[in-house]
Parts: C-alpha cells; structure tokens; sequence
C-alpha cells in the first residue's frame, strides 16, 4: 500500500501559507528506508517534519512529501549516570522531561515551547534562555542517525570528518531524514526555579541588566512593549533566574489551562487590544517585580499553557520575525527596530529581547550569533505587514545581521544569503532528494 | 497494577500502555514481532514502567488460548488489567470475491479475539476483580459497502463483549469495547487523512485507559461518534443506500 496519504491542507504554526502535500506517517524506525525510497520513487522530494512549531514555511514541502516522524517518538536508552538519552527523533520535548526531571536531570537548551520533537530542535539548532551559558542544543547532541534518499542511514557524531553532522545541526531537514539522536542532559537539584523580575524603562537599561546578569544567572530573558514610543520606547520586563537549590523534583504537571477551539476573527489582534495587553502585561510585571520561586513549566513555557495559541491571530495567521544583530552595533540596530515598529503602529504581541552569548554554534546555518536577538510577531495583513518587515531587514542587514529560518516566511534570497555566508558550503551537503518551500525560495541565486 | 496487552504493536496499544507505565505498571507485551516488541518495551521501561516483558505470540491463530493465556498471566505473577488491540482492515473488495481472504478478516478479528477474550474473561471471574477492554470498530455499528466484512467482525466482537459485561455484572470484573472512529494509524496508511473526523492514537488511548476503571460498556473513541453513529444506525435504508459514505 502507499505509504504516503494526500492531505489537502498542511499549515505552518504562523498559519500564512497553507497547502497539500503527500504525507507518510511511519510507526517504525525499520520502515523508514523503504518509505524514502517510496517516496522517492514517485516522484517526491521529500521533507521530515514533527511537531509543526516552525512559524513559516522551513517546515512545509507543497506538492512534495512530508514524512510525520511523530509516530517514530520511542524512548531508546536513559543512562542517569552518563547522562545521556537516547530517543527517535519524533519524541518530543514535553515527553522527555516527563521522564527525567525525577531522575534530576534537565534538557541543556529548551525552546520557549516543550511541543517540539527532538529532531525539528536539531535541524533548527535551537537556543533558549540560557544562550550564554550553554549555546545551542546541537552543542548537546552526541550522535545522530541520519538517513539519506539513498535508503542508507549513516550514524554521525561530532567528530564526523565527512562534515555531514555539522550541516545537519541547523540544517532545517534538507540533508536527509534525521531518525534518532542521543543528547547530554544536565543535572538539577529540583523541579523548582529562582525568578527575578526588573521592570526596566527603557532600552538602555535592558542592556545594562543583561550585562549585569550573565555571570550569576543561568537564564535571562526579556519581554518588552513594542507600540509605546517616544519616552516610553523600549520599556520592559527583564527576567532572570537560576535552578533552585533545593525543593520538589517531582515534574510539573501539564500547565495547559485551555486550546483555542477556533481561530479569533483576525481583527481581534489589533493595536488597541495589543497596547492594552502591554499595559496590562507591564503592570501585572510590576506587581510581581522582584524574587520569587516557581516551577519549570510556568518559567520555560508559559505560553504552553493556551494550546494552540496561534489561533488568536485568526484565518490569516502571523508572521514571526527573528534577528540577531551583532554586539557591536546591538544597541543603536535594536532601537532602530523598535521606532521602526513603533512607527508604524503594527505591535508585537509577543516581544522577545536578549543578548546571546559569545558561546560559538556548531551548525553550518545555525542561526545564534554573538549579539542581540529580538523576536516578534505580527498578524498578517498582507501589505503593510510585509513593507514593516522589509524595513526590518534593511536594519539588521545593515546591522551585519541575520534571521531565524524557524521563524521566517518571507525573507529574499538576497537577506538569508547575507546573513548566512556558509550557505553555499552547506548546500553541496544538501541531500537532492529532499527539498522544503524555504530553501527553494531563499537558495535561488 | 499488572497490564497484558494483546497486539502490543499496534499504535492505540502502545500508546495506551504508555499511561500504564507512567503509573508504574507492570507490562507483558503480546505480539508476533519480537524487535517491535523490544523496542515498545524499553520506550515503556523508561516512561517509568515497573516491570516490561514481552511475549512472541500469533494471535490470529491461537493454539489452546486459555493454558497460553495463564501463562501470559504468570509470567508478571498475575493480571489486573486485559486489552485486546490487535486487528487487520483487509482488503474488502478483494475480500468480496476472495472469500479466503474474507475468512481471514473473521478469523483475524473476530475468531481469534473471541478465543482470547473468553480466555481472558474466564481468569478475570476466577479472580473476581480486573478489566478486559477490546479495541472495536465504529464500523461495526452499520454495515456500509467500504469495509462491511471488517465492520461484521467487529459488530459480532461488540455482542461479544456486552455478552461478557452482562456475564461479569454481578461478579466484579469489568468488560469494556472501545468504539475508535477513524484513527491515524498503520491501518488507515494510504487514506485521505484531512478533516476533524480523524484521532490520533493518544486521544483514543486516553479514553481506554480512563474506561478500564470506569464506565459503562461500550464507548466511542472519541466520544462524539456516540452522536453520529446514533444517527447513522437509525437513517431509514432508503436514505442510507443512496449515500456515498
């Protein structure tokens, strides 16, 4: 029987694209082979996919073939004493810390979401919080299987000299089907953390706190508010913590309260409804400014706690919008973006800030740089939303920037190419038999 | 708590022998693919299972079910909880002028099941207490042209198992057939999968570890096909024969 099931509507989480592809669903690692070549054989180039948390389209392959790994999300080894786990690559995040927080470990590098599978956090080099500290999670990664449109699966570690592990740590599914992969855990004394809160209230001071903060805390972060100008410009939330100590080892529960049923009408996103969300949010961060102790789930994911909350942007969906700007020039790129933004009155609901570490990014496209990364979403509507992003682009290219694959839709071949000088040598390891609606766009020359 | 799952492989049994390891259960996992078996084993081990053994056996064709089905049961020193979830779709228009390979699909689904739940049934009134829960068909609630051969087998398993119910309803054991509507598994690889019709395996195994402690013995999985079948097992046949569904 074929493998692969035609489904008329595969969307990205941001929601703006949508369209069909043929999907295979495989249960076992033992049928992947024979599925590659399937697909392969009729015709498909084809793309692994998981959880589906990639904003724009890196994750989707119209017309072509998607292999859900989420079927393949079996545990293969825990080892407490070396700490290593060894999973297929479709586990997710949320089920690996339901198993080894009680042993006390904890992922090195986690997302801001735990809905995403082990092998879509390689193939996006993903960071967190603690980007400073431990860099990214392909720095964690020790070995990986990966099966190319040959039907070979190659077992590849760091020290790989053919190079093909490199390309695959951030190389956003295009060399080949990542199958299982064992990642070094951290230790933890408990399930609880140690939070700080500092309203700041302007740009300014953000980078003094981020400063200030690197050497003591393991996890830094900031919310800002991007529609208030002027006096207001660049006003914030910064937030900071470290694992506590001591306390309960025992996971959190689930902390999803409630899941969209439906998408919002897509005008319930609008400036007003954002600025009274910002209002809200920095008052609601005065009011818990300073120290407190909370669990994991509320620090790391709190926005898990609405299931699918991209449904709040309505049928046109959002657009992401990622950069990191270099240290040197953090300071005046990151208020350049944030009047530009402010300017033209399309907030961000959800405004991320914070300063990377010097700590160096094993993937050829890995995204994370020595700099500032600022994080945005915008509802689509269409036009005015594209121009503001294009006025974005033209700050951080200026900058010597880049932006976040995961997060993009819509950048020109020209901007990826900028920011990513290695891409033409991560290319020649790309694996033809795959292909994904990002690399045909942004690898035209 | 002491699981036996009959057709361990199959993605609704492993994904609800999942919950039993997260209570820390003791797993005897049934199948005829020991690699398979193997590795839903350590997945459940490390989902914190107590205990996981595995069992090669072929279901489908069972030798003297009740003396195999004891030893299924010693071999993790005793069972609270039986589910059945092995099952093959068959090709029904094959089937329909190949009428061995419409016997298979009875013998597969129905003949062997029966064996195994009867085995299984018989232990549990012996203890006076545990749980046998089936894997059925929505399918089994209206013969329809697409896959009738299938839904008679799961429809004689559903008189079946409220046979057992009533049997066990003042004993103490607990029978239960869990009804699916289309679920994204290997059964259905090949299938248009778009529309909110289609579960996923977890969703269904959510409702077949919650149903083997409680309730009443049918539920659908998930629970809005006790609406729809409702309303396609009482359409007149002069409306129903002319739908394409």
């Amino acid at each position: 029987m074929n493998p692969f099931s035609p489904s008329d509507s595969i969307r990205s989480w941001g929601g703006v694209l949508k369209a069909p592809h043929h999907v295979a669903r495989p249960g076992w690692r033992s049928e992947l082979s024979r599925l590659v070549l399937s697909g392969r054989q009729q015709g498909y180039r084809l793309l692994a996919c998981g959880l589906r948390r990639s904003y724009g389209d890196s994750g989707l392959n119209p017309h072509e073939g998607l292999i859900d790994m989420t079927g393949l999300d079996r545990m293969i080894t825990l080892d407490p004493a070396t700490r290593r786990i060894r999973v297929e690559a479709g586990a997710s995040f949320d089920a690996i810390l339901q198993v080894i927080v009680r042993q006390g470990l904890f992922l090195p590098v986690t997302p801001g979401t735990r809905f995403v599978t082990v092998g879509g956090a390689i193939a996006n080099d993903v960071h967190g919080k603690n980007h400073h500290r431990h860099g990214t999670i392909g720095r964690w990664v020790r070995r990986l299987g990966l099966l190319r449109s040959d039907g070979l699966e190659l077992d590849l570690a760091p020290d790989d000299p053919s190079g093909l592990f490199q390309a695959t740590i951030g190389g956003l599914g295009l060399t080949g089907v990542i199958t299982w992969a064992e990642i070094e855990l951290m230790p933890i004394a408990s399930a609880m953390m140690d939070v700080e809160n500092i309203p700041f209230g302007k740009l300014d001071e953000f980078f003094t706190l981020a400063a200030d903060s690197e050497d003591a805390f393991d996890y830094t972060v900031s919310w800002i508010d991007c529609l208030s100008g002027g006096e207001r410009l660049g006003r914030g939330i910064f937030t900071r913590g470290n694992h506590a100590g001591t306390g309960s080892i025992l996971p959190d529960r689930g902390n999803t309260l409630l899941t969209m049923p439906v998408n919002l009408p897509g005008l319930a996103m609008n400036r007003y409804s954002i600025s009274a969300f910002n209002a809200l949010y920095v008052w609601n961060g005065r009011r818990k400014s300073g120290t407190a102790r909370t669990g994991l789930h509320p620090f790391f994911y709190p926005l898990d706690s609405i299931g699918r909350w991209n449904r709040m942007y309505g049928r046109n969906g959002m657009y992401q919008y990622q950069s990191v700007v270099p240290a040197a020039v953090q300071k005046e790129a990151t208020h350049d973006m944030l009047k530009a933004i402010s300017a033209s009155g399309q907030g961000s609901f959800l405004a991320v800030l914070k300063t990377f570490g010097d700590v160096a990014s094993p993937g050829l496209l890995s995204f994370p740089a020595p700099g500032t990364t600022l994080a945005l979403d915008f509802p689509n509507r269409g036009d005015v939303t594209l121009k503001l992003m294009g006025r974005l682009d033209a700050i951080v290219r200026e900058a010597g920037g880049r932006l976040y694959p995961a997060k993009d839709g819509r950048m020109s071949a020209a901007m990826f190419q900028a920011g990513y000088p290695a891409w033409q040598e991560f290319a020649k390891y790309v694996d033809a038999g795959f292909s994904s609606h990002f690399w045909k766009r942004v690898s035209q020359i | 708590m002491r699981l036996i799952v009959l057709g361990a492989t199959s993605s609704i049994a492993a994904a609800t022998a999942r919950l039993y390891a997260a209570d820390g259960a003791t797993i005897l996992l049934v199948g005829r693919d020991q690699d398979r078996l193997e590795q839903t084993a350590a997945d459940l081990a490390i989902r914190g299972a107590e205990r996981v053994e595995t069992a090669l056996c072929d279901l489908a064709a069972p030798q003297d079910a009740q003396r195999q089905f004891s030893d299924f049961s010693a071999r993790i020193g005793g069972v609270d909880h039986v589910l059945l979830a092995y099952g093959i779709l068959g090709d029904q228009a094959d089937a329909e002028r190949n009428l061995a390979a419409a016997e298979d699909i009875l013998r597969v689904n129905f003949n062997s099941a029966t064996a195994w739940a009867l085995a299984a049934a018989n232990l549990l009134e012996r203890q006076g207490r545990g749980s046998l829960v089936v894997i059925g068909s929505v399918a089994g609630d209206r013969g329809r042209r697409a896959n009738f051969i299938y839904g008679a087998a799961k429809a004689g398993l559903a008189a079946l198992m409220e046979g057992i119910a009533h049997r066990f309803a003042d004993k103490g054991p607990r029978a239960v057939l869990i009804k699916p509507g289309p679920t994204v598994t290997p059964m259905t690889e090949g299938m248009n999968r778009s529309g909110a019709l289609w579960a996923s395996p977890e969703q269904v195994a959510q409702i077949v570890y919650r149903r083997a402690f409680r309730g009443g013995p049918v539920a659908y999985a998930p629970g809005f096909w006790r609406i729809i079948m409702l309303v396609i097992r009482n359409l007149p046949s002069f409306i129903f024969n002319r739908m394409e569904i």
